[in-house]
């Protein structure tokens, strides 16, 4: 609860810089305001507390997933300070708005209540919206936002009727009485009905297939710094709301319910992967590596009693990975009209060290070993294995193995083809976000424990 | 002391190359591999005096993995193999200049760390991590310093790096399948564990996998001639000298005594598997007009017998296929430098053009022959005992493997002699061949001595690895 009310304070704090004219000193007080909320959070971490009549439930799982949160904001507005430097004018609502949607992000892994839980998705959508239609003199970043409001909108709206319709079964909004509830024998068809229509808006907003066909246009067209966070810090959140709407709720998921996650898993994977390998353009690479991801993260729901670790360490390695690699494609991409993949050749003669972290990065996202990403899939593959879906743990290898394709594609881009230009200047803020997320996430490799514990 | 030494000796050798910068990069990397070298003989005179030189630390408590180093015979044996070869690949190199030097010394001795890890690793996991660490230097290597055009060169590597991962994979899927069952992936545990026969056939399909695409076993060689064309020489060393015998080891150390079953039910189309890489391996060598493809051949050829060894399942045999594991790793990583002598001289690996050395370079030349001579089993060289070994397990198992088997010998002499004969015999060439450098008669010349003292005398060797082979063939033989 003190996480997210600092959030705000620091939301509205940011506003009022602009007012004092303080506008160089928004990004580095944000970061420290950041950090104090980081500390705020982890102290509360073993206590396990609700308020308002249960509208904001504390507890290991929420604070974990918001620790995350805020240390993926901390980069994503620290790579604003060089991101947008030719809009200084506009700085204070860019990072007011990063900071609002983190506080819709908290509200999203710590609502007790469906009504809190829609009034978080709606603050990060709207967030969301504004900053991928944030280039406003760019009719692409126009278009994405455009199409990002109208699908998300769409989404919201049967997120909204999902939830009316558990209300008209169950009679209450609370998720702990709902639970209690579904526990009895005779359950209202409305109920596994307001659930599924739930569970579609947050598949949507995830980027499972098949509600996926906005994120490719949305991530080529928004700003690289939005779509940084669109596929970093978005889709965990994303991940960790519907993992908890859906272990909260209702503790025993049906068969058939099972059953078409795990088509949906299966169907994300292969369909990001495939798409993914024919993309020239790295967004809209990342993008359906995204959807690929979210089938990886989709399967945790098969065994949703023991698997929020393991969600956590997944959200954790690949939203790292993540920064990392889309903070080397700002420095590559800054002043460039697209991010073709002719972009990066030669980055390894011209800057080895941003090279090797962004092939770091994508060796994380493919598996490879001593990466976190390496583990992630592993004690995804261990539980869900354990849960008895030896068929979709070996899709998902095949995929690994599909994926590791268009990551190379990148990788020997930079290491073979000659550099047709220098870049200039070295911006220190974006080596040290790439430096220490691609630390962190070999630290996280180097000792898994330390995340798979917490929520063990 | 223990055997983790080892590891940290060549990972800090390869931060340390790395950031001492271009010039120095390559001494430092001979010292660093020497330094594994020296460590590895004391810790095998700790092992032969009877003391514990096993690690063993919890890692990652849920799931269970252990930091788990195992030295026995076998461990200890390939570990010696790959610390000795190290520093004689690296030493090799110094006649050559490589760009941006710093980075390609870190990784020789970066993969020499994931190779040594993965002989020693016996939790499943660990090991794993270790044989996936090994592929990424070597891809590097392969990719930035190799030879030939780039497109082409990208094509190769990508797919060799593809298809080791895929195989790989598959591997990792049954090891956690197994540690569903086992709760642990140590060594001993999985060895406790009782498997059906069916669960042993899909766990050994899946290993198979991995490993045939390693060693290469046909039909899954089809990246091989191709890289080890392409990679540059010291890369062609590291993966035909060690590399390959990763494959070899896991098939000894992991898919036989985990799968018994399904290997001894199916252990006649795998040795056939093995045969069928000998004779093939063998007829497309003869065709080979480039030196580096037909030595990329004759190595499927003898690894392809080294395989029908291992899965003979006799005590003969693993000794045999270990043996010549060692050996074939000498030989090869002296023929492929032997190429590097002549490429450095007429910078060509066209058979054709090459021609008349003898008469300009007779120590070379005499040096060269005995490398032949050894890798067709000469008596009296490491390679004969090895395949006279292999070729009398199979004559025990039947004597028609051995007789298909033994072509290898046959096919090999006439290939290699006929290599020999054209790029160092006949009219003397109009190109200059300068003789042999100090640096260069030092490698060649510790090679064939090691070859040659090993032919001679293999006690020590078979000393060290025949009790740890005895207990994996009595872990083959349990009763299910």
């Amino acid at each position: 609860m003190n996480t997210l009310i600092a959030i705000i304070g620091l939301g509205v704090l940011c506003l009022l810089f602009e007012i004092f004219n303080l506008r160089k000193a928004i990004v580095p007080i944000t970061i420290l305001g950041l950090l104090g909320v980081l500390g705020l959070t982890i102290s509360e971490f073993n206590s396990t507390e609700s308020y308002y009549n249960n509208m904001i439930v504390v507890s290991k799982f929420s604070s974990t997933f918001s620790s995350l949160f805020i240390v993926l904001t901390i980069f994503l507005v620290a790579l604003g300070h060089n991101f947008y430097e030719n809009h200084q004018s506009k700085i204070s609502d860019y990072i007011a708005i990063k900071i609002f949607l983190l506080a819709g992000a908290v509200a999203m892994v710590s609502f007790g209540n469906l009504a809190m839980f829609f009034l978080g998705i709606e603050v990060l959508s709207i967030a969301l919206y504004i900053l991928a239609a944030s280039d406003r003199m760019n009719l692409k970043s126009n278009e994405a936002g455009m199409k990002y409001f109208l699908m998300g909108s769409f989404a919201s709206g049967i997120i909204l009727f999902g939830i009316c319709l558990i209300y008209g079964a169950m009679g209450s909004f609370d998720v702990t009485e709902i639970s209690e509830l579904s526990q009895s024998a005779e359950l209202p068809v409305w109920f596994p009905i307001g659930i599924v229509l739930v569970t579609i808006g947050m598949l949507f907003k995830v980027a499972a297939v098949p509600f996926h066909f906005w994120a490719p246009d949305v991530y080529e067209g928004s700003p690289a710094l939005t779509t940084a966070l669109m596929s970093t810090l978005a889709k965990v959140v994303a991940m960790a709301t519907l993992y908890k709407l859906l272990s909260v709720m209702n503790a025993d998921v049906s068969e058939s319910f099972k059953m078409v996650v795990v088509i949906i898993s299966m169907a994300s994977m292969t369909v990001g992967n495939i798409m993914a390998l024919r993309q020239t353009n790295v967004k809209r690479m990342l993008a359906f590596s995204g959807v690929s991801h979210a089938g990886f993260m989709l399967m945790t729901l098969l065994s949703l009693s023991t698997s929020a670790g393991s969600l956590l360490y997944y959200a954790s390695a690949y939203s790292l990975s993540g920064i990392a690699a889309f903070s080397v494609i700002l420095y590559v991409c800054k002043n460039r009209e697209n991010e073709d993949v002719v972009n990066f050749h030669g980055l390894g003669k011209t800057n080895p060290l941003l090279a090797a972290i962004l092939t770091a990065a994508l060796l994380s996202m493919a598996g490879i070993p001593i990466f976190a990403g390496f583990f992630a899939k592993l004690v995804l593959f261990n539980q869900t294995i354990q849960a008895g879906y030896l068929a979709l743990v070996i899709v998902a290898v095949i995929n690994s193995i599909i994926s590791v394709g268009y990551y190379f594609k990148l990788i020997l881009a930079m290491y073979t083809k000659e550099p047709n230009e220098e870049r200039k200047g070295t911006p220190v803020i974006i080596y040290a976000v790439a430096v220490i997320s691609i630390v962190l996430n070999i630290a996280l490799g180097l000792y898994p424990s330390f995340i798979l514990d917490l929520l063990a | 002391m223990n055997v983790s030494l080892i590891l940290i000796i060549l990972l800090v050798g390869a931060f340390a190359t790395f950031l001492a910068g271009d010039k120095l990069a390559s001494k430092l990397a001979l010292f660093f591999g020497l330094a594994a070298a020296g460590a590895s003989i004391v810790l095998l005179n700790h092992y032969n005096l009877g003391e514990n030189i096993s690690f063993i630390n919890q890692w990652i408590t849920q799931p269970n993995i252990s930091f788990a180093l195992k030295a026995d015979g076998l461990s200890m044996a390939m570990l010696l193999l790959t610390t000795v070869l190290t520093p004689i690949i690296i030493f090799s190199s110094f006649g050559n200049d490589y760009k941006n030097s710093k980075s390609f010394y870190a990784l020789i001795l970066f993969m020499a760390f994931a190779m040594a890890g993965t002989f020693l690793a016996s939790d499943g996991l660990l090991y794993y991590i270790f044989w996936e660490l090994a592929l990424i230097p070597i891809y590097f290597i392969a990719l930035i310093w190799g030879n030939g055009d780039a497109e082409e060169r990208k094509k190769a590597v990508v797919k060799f790096f593809i298809y080791t991962l895929a195989g790989s994979l598959f591997m990792l899927v049954a090891f956690v399948y197994m540690y569903q069952k086992a709760g642990s992936l140590l060594l001993e545990d999985l060895y406790k564990l009782n498997l059906s026969a069916t669960e042993q056939l899909w766990i050994f399909l899946a290993f198979f996998l991995a490993y045939a695409i390693k060693i290469p076993l046909i039909p899954f060689h089809t990246w091989q001639a191709n890289v080890y064309q392409k990679a540059p020489t010291v890369g062609t060393m590291l993966l035909s000298g060690i590399m390959l015998k990763m494959g070899l080891y896991s098939v000894i150390r992991w898919q036989l005594p985990l799968a018994p079953l399904a290997a001894k039910e199916y252990m006649y189309i795998f040795i056939g598997l093995g045969i069928a890489g000998v004779i093939y391996g063998s007829i497309v060598a003869l065709k080979q007009k480039d030196l580096k493809k037909l030595l990329a051949y004759s190595s499927l050829a003898h690894v392809g017998l080294i395989a029908a060894g291992t899965y003979t399942l006799t005590l003969d045999g693993l000794r045999g296929a270990v043996l010549q594991m060692i050996a074939h790793g000498f030989v090869v990583v002296g023929l492929f430098y032997a190429a590097e002598i002549i490429f450095r001289r007429y910078e060509t690996r066209a058979i054709a053009e090459m021609g008349g050395i003898r008469t300009q370079s007779p120590k070379f030349t005499s040096m060269f022959l005995i490398l032949v001579l050894a890798s067709v089993a000469l008596p009296t060289t490491f390679n004969f005992i090895g395949e006279f070994t292999v070729l009398y397990s199979l004559s025990q198992i039947n004597i028609w493997f051995a007789i298909l088997g033994g072509t290898t010998i046959i096919l090999g002499a006439y290939y290699m002699l006929k290599m020999f004969q054209h790029a160092m015999l006949g009219e003397t060439n109009t190109k200059a061949f300068a003789d042999v450098t100090v640096n260069e008669g030092i490698t060649l010349v510790l090679i064939i001595g090691v070859l040659f003292f090993f032919g001679m005398y293999p006690k020590p060797i078979t000393d060290l690895i025949t009790p740890s082979l005895e207990e994996i063939l009595t872990q083959i033989n349990r009763i299910n």
